[in-house]
């Protein structure tokens, strides 16, 4: 019934679609009676009707879109981001808003006041107390003075800046060598591969704290010198020698990710179902191969920054972190313990600050992996 | 199965080797030899502490004296700074940092075991959610902050502990500050597996017989769920014997990591030396101690 009137349908239409003949039922081969050959004459071209079904209602959600969706529904995460850009937004205003430099002893007048030092939040010291009864304005001291009379607060906010500058830069050179490295061992394959790996296990086999302590000791020694007058001498030797050693030791974990990552996709059934149907290297590569190990890339690399923020801290607290006007959390809390019975706030703010600092990056990486992971998806 | 053994010492032994080969040739790099900096010492007094100390010698050649003093005799020769034998130094301190570490470990496995499996059978539940929060915290949280944190908190502001205490430290503190971490990674561990071994096929045919939930968990899910752990027990080494540094330092324990410790920050060269060796050593041993137990233990992983 319906094949009979889907064929008075085809021969109604003909004399309008005389420009395409082919479709025409009369010139279509006739279907013998036990022939498997489809009936040609059941197909017609679409109606406007059925095209308009044909179209996507939704528009159609990228793999990034998708992943930012998933992680905005994600609440912990959601608020632990806004925490953590609130932080970066305020370490990047104080030197706009705090008129203290954070290696400035402060003055009152040009000269030194010796109440200044190890003021507790909010205090005022003598001199500064005389200067407000004046009528002059000053700026508090959010978190109080250190023993030599600098502003607290600013040196937390660098000292934040600093760990994660030191977090970030650790872990690109760790993305860096460890893509490129892991990319030339699964490509080549074979007996590069075999040798490339087993120098990863090595590296891998390695204490890497006391090699870190070991290299950070000898480092600074040896780079004191040489890099005198160089761009390099700005950054420190201790931090130079932090990032030279992340750069030996931490990418081979990396490495390995990479490399197991593109030998499981290049296997993978969708990449030979996209090269059966024609398409190019490139188009595999970029389509493919990218989108499907990027995410776990990316996620590994966030999640290196609070690790190395780790090293970095327990570093600076055994005295081999960074130089010495320069703060950092550990180094803060490190100096800090000297005084801890008499001025314990000045230990307690830079412990709080990397806790909530790792926290917040610990959480907002496991929350992409979460959302990025199409495998981890329910 | 031997093979998978012996390729794993091999990897030990050569590890061990890079290890002091770094250490050693690093430290060399070092401008300047360690009798240098003595105000003291005429250019006769060196020559012969150069010569006591091998260090008139080619380096090749003292780095094969290294070795085989280390190794054959465990001579990892005196301090530059105060002249004591290190040997010595790491013998007298070595206990107390292995107890440290012990009970950490202890104590550690212990809760993470205990708190993994609660969290794995209440999933999703509220004694879950407040598990896996208090376990993202404490990872979070760097074993020097906690360790000063609670010195500040329990030593000062309540004095539930004495501060200092000469010959035999309280050891409740630095054991709570350097198990923490750990624990919370062993509860996530446990908890992971445990749900993965809830869901087998063996534990739904055990209830099936009518087998009681106490013997389902604790003879089928747990001996299983458990296995996991084994291969966390190196990493937790190397934490342990590099977080005691800090707790052995904050609590002023006298123990191996506090020597390192200022060794570190007296610029104590062979002291540094002498430690980074044998811990590396210590850690290394472990691992593989580990990896191959780990295999005898899991029948079911292949040698290839």
């Amino acid at each position: 019934m319906a094949e009979n009137k889907m064929t008075s349908q085809v021969k109604g239409s003909a004399p309008e679609q005389n420009e395409r003949p082919s479709f025409e039922a009369k010139e279509l081969l006739r279907k013998r009676v036990l022939s498997l050959q489809p009936d040609l004459s059941v197909f017609e071209p679409a109606s406007e009707k059925d095209k308009a079904q044909q179209e996507v209602m939704r528009p159609s959600s990228t793999f990034l879109k998708d992943g930012i969706k998933n992680f905005r529904k994600n609440k912990l995460a959601m608020s632990m981001f806004f925490i953590l850009m609130a932080l970066i937004i305020l370490i990047f205003l104080t030197p706009y808003i705090n008129p203290y430099g954070y290696d400035e002893v402060i003055r009152i007048n040009g000269r030194r006041d010796k109440s200044l030092a190890n003021l507790g939040p909010l205090q005022w010291s003598k001199m500064e107390q005389k200067e407000i009864d004046q009528g002059v304005k000053l700026y508090p001291h959010l978190f109080g003075t250190d023993s030599v009379g600098r502003d607290y607060y600013v040196r937390c906010m660098v000292g934040t800046k600093i760990s994660l500058g030191v977090g970030f830069f650790a872990s690109l050179i760790v993305l860096v060598i460890g893509l490129i490295y892991g990319s030339v061992a699964g490509y080549l394959g074979g007996k590069v591969d075999l040798i490339m790996m087993r120098i990863v296990d090595i590296i891998y086999a390695l204490p890497d704290t006391l090699i870190i302590i070991l290299l950070s000791v000898v480092l600074r020694e040896v780079l004191k010198d040489k890099i005198q007058g160089t761009i390099f001498a700005t950054v420190g030797t201790n931090m130079l020698s932090l990032f030279i050693v992340f750069g030996l030791l931490y990418w081979v974990g990396m490495a390995r990710l990479v490399r197991g990552q593109i030998l499981t996709l290049r296997e993978m059934d969708f990449v030979m179902a996209a090269e059966s149907i024609g398409a190019n290297k490139r188009r595999i590569i970029r389509r493919h191969v990218l989108p499907n190990c990027i995410s776990v890339i990316i996620i590994s690399t966030a999640l290196q920054i609070p690790s190395a923020i780790f090293t970095e801290s327990f570093l600076s607290f055994l005295g081999l972190g960074v130089a010495v006007p320069t703060p950092s959390l550990g180094s803060l809390a490190n100096d800090a313990r000297e005084s801890i019975q008499s001025y314990p706030h000045k230990l307690v703010f830079p412990s709080i600050l990397i806790c909530l600092l790792v926290l917040s990056l610990n959480i907002i990486g496991d929350g992409l992996r979460d959302a990025f992971d199409p495998k981890l998806r329910k | 199965m031997w093979s998978y053994i012996v390729k794993r010492v091999l990897l030990a032994l050569l590890t061990v080797f890079i290890v002091i080969a770094i250490t050693f040739f690093t430290m060399h790099a070092i401008p300047g030899g360690p009798f240098n900096k003595e105000k003291a010492s005429t250019p006769a007094v060196k020559a012969v502490l150069e010569s006591r100390f091998n260090l008139d010698k080619p380096v090749g050649e003292q780095f094969l004296l290294y070795m085989e003093n280390a190794f054959l005799k465990g001579d990892f020769g005196i301090s530059t700074k105060n002249g004591r034998e290190i040997s010595e130094t790491m013998k007298n301190t070595f206990g107390i940092s292995a107890k440290l570490g012990g009970m950490s470990a202890a104590v550690a496995l212990i809760s993470g075991t205990v708190f993994g499996v609660i969290a794995a059978l209440y999933r999703n539940r509220w004694p879950d959610r407040l598990i896996i929060f208090l376990t993202t915290f404490f990872v979070s949280v760097p074993s020097f902050v906690l360790a000063t944190m609670l010195l500040l908190i329990f030593c000062l502001k309540l004095g539930w502990f004495p501060v200092f205490r000469a010959g035999d430290p309280s050891y409740v503190l630095p054991v709570l500050s350097l198990s923490m971490y750990p624990a919370a990674y062993i509860t996530r561990l446990t908890k992971s597996s445990m749900l993965d071994v809830l869901g087998e096929d063996y534990i739904r045919t055990a209830r099936a017989k009518g087998v009681s939930s106490k013997s389902v968990l604790f003879k089928h899910a747990l001996r299983n769920a458990i296995l996991p752990v084994i291969t966390y027990l190196g990493p937790m080494l190397a934490y342990t014997l590099t977080g005691s540094m800090v707790v052995e330092t904050v609590f002023s324990i006298g123990g191996m990591g506090r020597e390192f410790v200022q060794g570190i920050l007296n610029r104590d060269y062979s002291m540094i030396m002498g430690c980074t060796v044998f811990l590396a050593c210590l850690m290394v041993v472990m691992n593989l101690i580990c990896d191959i137990v780990y295999k005898f233990v899991d029948p079911r992983i292949d040698f290839s």
